[in-house]
């Protein structure tokens, strides 16, 4: 994810400092890892430097002194350029879910001690698990829409592991006496 | 929810052959009071052989179904009739509403036959075509209507009389995932508020996450997903085909 093009879309709702685009973001996408305070401060540095936001002023507030940034022409250039950009689909498989039942499959065939139909189910238990808890997340009453399309993108993701899981459970005889053949 | 006391679904063992085919293969289950269940599993698993098993609709050739203290193979026909229009509503895999009536009258029909008033029960049907969101449906007849509206009138039909426990075969099978989560929405919190027990036959791991629990079928036997489950169901899996 790239959190220069979120900062610099949080700051589209208006000048901003740190700790409220820190706050806006986690708002924003709330099952996404918080953002590190640390991590917003480097980036808004880094936005300044290249021209795409800059300092409106700061403030002090009877606490200690803030700075404000908003958003230059240049970054709503950079920002739209990168909403119009297509994300690559995904051209490689890193997952680790994946890389444990090849793992499981070759050793069970080598005679190990794997058993990768044990090793599906359990993971489908734990995926079902965490599903559980996205839906009744989101069909809380009250639930806001970042919360629900949160909730969504993550229980399709989710979904799609166990489609290939299930699949996967279906193959593995078949798979397993390929490479014992080999 | 998770059940704590006495369970109101106890199902030991269920075989049931088609021919030379075995659609269930010593399945046991407890369904707990107020519960949802979400029963998964490949197609040809028996998890409709199962449905009709619990609900008295099949009677296995062996194993036993307990249902509120009651032996349900134990019944005459006559009885579990009577258990199925008073206790149960349900949603079958291929629809089974009446053809020659409106999905007003299909919806009311349960209600008239238990006796309740033709105003009252029209009111009711309305209110639960409303909640499916079919109601502007309710003239039609179900070969006029869309596979995915015909669904949600026989889930409406399914649940008017205030079951104790529905059984929904493929509940969303036919819908898109918006309508169905609709769908979803308004039977988790109808049972939820009603105490009503789901069976909840689903392929899609999305509604099944609506559930309370899963079991997954696999060649007639039921795989539980859960330790609490697992110790009610060891000991007659373990005992196998008895
Ligand atoms: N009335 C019947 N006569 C003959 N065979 C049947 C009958 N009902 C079910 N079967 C067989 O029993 C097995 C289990 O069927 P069942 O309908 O319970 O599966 P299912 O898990 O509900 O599948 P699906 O997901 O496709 O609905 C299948 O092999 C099916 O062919
Ligand atoms: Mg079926």
């Amino acid at each position: 994810m790239s959190t220069r093009h979120v900062l610099l879309g949080l700051l589209t709702a208006g000048p901003s400092h740190g700790y409220d685009l820190k706050r806006r973001h986690d708002e924003r996408f709330p099952q996404a890892r918080p953002l590190a305070y640390g991590q917003v401060y480097t980036t808004l540095q880094r936005l300044v430097r290249d021209g795409l936001a800059e300092v409106e002023g700061t403030d002090a507030d009877g606490g200690p002194e803030r700075t404000h940034y908003r958003s230059t022409d240049k970054g709503s250039v950079e920002l739209a350029h990168w909403l119009g950009e297509i994300a690559p689909p995904a051209p490689f498989v890193t997952n680790d879910i994946f890389a444990k039942v090849v793992v499981a499959i070759l050793a069970e065939a080598a005679g190990e001690p794997a058993d990768p139909a044990a090793y599906l189910r359990a993971q489908r238990t734990a995926h079902m698990a965490r599903m559980r808890e996205l839906t009744a997340l989101k069909t809380a009453p009250g639930a806001d829409l970042a919360t629900v399309l949160s909730a969504d993108y993550a229980l399709s993701h989710l979904d799609a592991d166990l489609r290939w899981m299930t699949t996967t459970a279906g193959r593995l005889a078949a798979l397993t006496e390929e490479i014992r053949n080999v | 929810m998770t059940p704590s006391t006495a369970p109101l679904i106890t199902a030991r063992g269920l075989e049931k052959a088609y021919g030379r085919t075995d659609a269930l293969r010593g399945a046991s289950l407890t369904l707990g009071a107020g519960e949802i269940l979400a029963v998964t599993g490949a197609s040809g698993s028996g998890k409709s052989t199962l449905l009709h098993c619990l609900a008295g609709i099949v009677t296995p050739d062996s194993g036993s179904v307990r249902y509120d203290g009651k032996q349900v193979e134990n019944l005459s026909e006559a009885q579990r009739t009577e258990l199925r229009r008073t206790d149960f509503g349900i949603l079958f895999q291929f629809g089974q509403l009446i053809p020659e009536l409106s999905a007003m009258d299909n919806v009311a029909l349960p209600l008239l036959l238990a006796g309740v008033r033709r105003a009252a029960a029209h009111q009711q049907a309305a209110d639960w075509l409303g909640k499916f969101g079919v109601y502007g449906q309710a003239r039609l007849r179900p070969g006029e209507m869309s596979g995915g509206q015909a669904q949600r009138v026989s889930l409406a039909r399914a649940l008017v009389t205030g079951p104790k426990v529905v059984f929904a075969d493929e509940p969303t099978g036919a819908l898109d995932t918006l309508t169905g989560e609709q769908v979803m929405t308004t039977l988790v919190q109808s049972a939820r508020e009603s105490g009503c027990a789901v069976v909840l036959i689903t392929h899609d791991a999305q509604v099944a996450a609506y559930a309370d629990r899963e079991v997954v079928l696999r060649d007639g036997v039921v795989k539980a997903d859960e330790p609490w489950a697992a110790e009610h169901f060891s000991r007659a899996e373990v005992r196998g085909n008895d």
